[in-house]
């Protein structure tokens, strides 16, 4: 099963509410506790990301019986330099970003810490599509 | 390395922390075996995974849904920081005890380590 949402890139304190519609579904599956918790994790900090840097963009979620996989896809300004966003604590958030908690530089190596697969794909001036999996089994 | 798990139940901490609980004093019996003080919702994603408490002088909606993300049992707010009632309504669905204090964050981080209430030192294993 596939589900897709909107992540809106103009209201912040909505960010998050497709990774709760997930962790919500997810215990009604069944999923393992810490399964259903790392997934939440790294798809909220993915939403985070989308806010902050690319003024939104969709997310997708497919569940079968082995694996959960999320696919972050926005058209922001892209990543130039991949391997130094993963660096923990180089972040390029804003200040308005921090003042509601984030931009300490985790996001990206906490959802690849949470994760069992991540790939990152990004073209300056395009967009980004990240790709998560983890496995239930 | 003994370790020693101390339980102390959310309204304990309260008194302690001369807090006020604003939401789910229902559940102040409840027991909670760590803590953490962060007013960056990232690092507490990053490093954080024990249920517990959760300290922060940071006043926002993001504050409660990390807390709900992560299974954080209670939120207790520092330096007289007051939480809105969309935080609040929040919290209530989600079943998270809030409180809050005058009290700034490092004596009061002080005051429960020092009566017990351990922090997890390690970022979480998956």
């Amino acid at each position: 099963m596939t589900f897709d949402y909107i992540v809106s890139g103009d209201d912040f304190s909505s960010a998050g509410t497709a990774s709760q519609d997930i962790k919500k579904r997810l215990q009604q599956l069944g999923v393992p506790v810490p399964v259903v918790k790392r997934t939440a994790i790294a798809m909220f900090e993915a939403e985070i990301n989308m806010v902050i840097h690319a003024h939104g963009g969709e997310a997708h979620v497919t569940i079968d019986e082995h694996k959960i996989t999320i696919v972050m896809e926005d058209h922001g300004p892209g990543i130039p330099d991949i391997d130094l966003a993963m660096q923990p604590g180089y972040s390029t958030a804003p200040e308005s970003a921090r003042d509601m908690g984030w931009g300490a530089g985790m996001g990206l190596p906490n959802m690849k810490k949470n994760s069992d697969f991540m790939k990152i794909e990004s073209t300056v001036g395009v967009g980004t599509k990240v790709t998560m999996e983890l496995n239930i089994t | 390395m003994e370790c020693v798990e101390v339980f102390m139940t959310a309204g304990k901490i309260a008194e302690l922390l001369g807090a006020e609980i604003v939401c789910h004093d229902d559940l102040k019996d409840k027991d909670l075996k760590t803590a953490c003080g962060s007013d960056m919702m990232s690092d507490v994603m990053a490093f954080y995974h024990d249920g517990g408490l959760l300290l922060t002088g940071l006043v926002n909606v993001q504050t409660i849904r990390t807390a709900s993300l992560l299974d954080i049992d209670a939120v207790c707010f520092v330096r007289g920081k007051i939480p809105n009632p969309e935080m609040l309504s929040l919290a209530q669905e989600s079943g998270i005890i809030v409180m809050k204090t005058a009290m700034p964050m490092f004596p009061a981080c002080g005051m429960l380590y020092q009566a017990g209430v351990k922090g997890n030192n390690q970022a979480s294993e998956k």
